[in-house]
């Protein structure tokens, strides 16, 4: 179906899977240099020696990730207007390099803007897992999407 | 944070991190990567877009000041061994409130960030360290601000 996914096409409660989406050492040291560049995000030596564990991705470069995510599994074909933001952000264990990282996203509640009636605003709770089941990143924040068939 | 133990950060203390520019290059370099949605990535459909012309991802401005943090913590850490003083660790983060997204950043703008303590507390759980939580902004070259979030990150204490 080409149609795009309208703020009609999500429902409370509704559960939408992401990824999976593989975190290669490659990408880690890329971010890092770009973005973050803190020595247990560029070496594996000192990742290990660190705190992290390991060669960690930094915690931006898995927000980008789970966007990516996104993207891929719904806003990327839907009718999407943007985000004010999130409340929230956990950075509750490092991503490391080699693991495979899936989840899901949870529509919280759903409501049309009152100020813009061709928008719609998804609460949402976004989750992603590492292969073992290990949680390593929770959101909660809005998805502003437009409406098929404004009021 | 910034050449400080937890112990010498006074809350109210602002810091300017610097400035990022967005470019047409570095927008589509990210948005194809990580954030590949329409109003990122596509000229005519960013037109017709929510922004109305191409804008760079959210999480793009949040790097931006993430680079523009480590390197302030980078040159605080340089001046402190030019004065011959042990480093001070810099912590992890457990994550952050309220992040916004104020206004759309263009290709062609340059965001300015700011750090602003707004509390510390000392961890029973782990002696020796600290939670610095501030408040960071990103205005841009209009003085708008187009970004902000509520931080957190460990902070080792003055031993």
């Amino acid at each position: 179906m080409d149609e795009l996914l309208h703020y009609e096409d999500f429902s409370e409660g509704q559960e939408i899977a992401l990824g999976p989406y593989a975190v290669s050492a490659e990408e880690i040291v890329a971010f890092a240099n770009e973005f973050d560049p803190q020595r247990f995000h560029l070496d594996e030596a000192a990742g290990k020696a660190s705190i992290l564990g390991g060669l960690a991705a930094s915690g931006w470069h898995s927000c980008a990730m789970l966007m990516r995510m996104m993207a891929d599994a719904y806003l990327g074909h839907a009718a999407g207007l943007g985000s004010s933001g999130l409340d929230e952000v956990k950075w509750l264990k490092p991503v490391l390099a080699g693991e495979t990282l899936a989840g899901k996203m949870i529509v919280l509640s759903k409501r049309v803007s009152a100020k813009r009636p061709e928008m719609g605003i998804l609460k949402c709770r976004w989750e992603l897992f590492n292969e073992r089941g290990e949680k390593k990143l929770e959101q909660t924040g809005v998805n502003f999407i437009r409406v098929r068939t404004p009021c | 944070m910034l050449g400080l133990h937890l112990d010498e950060i006074e809350i109210g203390l602002a810091v300017e991190l610097g400035a990022y520019e967005f470019t047409r290059d570095n927008v589509l370099a990210f948005a194809r990567q990580f954030d590949p949605q329409p109003f990122h990535v596509d000229d005519e459909a960013a037109a017709r877009g929510p922004f109305g012309k191409l804008a760079a991802s959210g999480w793009h401005t949040a790097a931006g000041w993430m680079k523009c943090y480590v390197a302030s913590n980078a040159a605080a850490e340089a001046a402190l061994k030019a004065r011959g003083k042990a480093p001070v660790p810099l912590g992890p983060s457990p994550g952050f409130t309220n992040l916004k997204w104020l206004k759309p950043v263009f290709p062609g703008d340059t965001v300015r960030y700011r750090s602003s303590v707004t509390g510390t507390r000392q961890l029973a759980s782990r002696p020796g360290w600290g939670m610095v939580m501030s408040l960071n902004e990103g205005f841009n070259q209009h003085g708008e601000l187009v970004f902000s979030f509520e931080g957190k990150v460990l902070t080792a204490m003055r031993r």
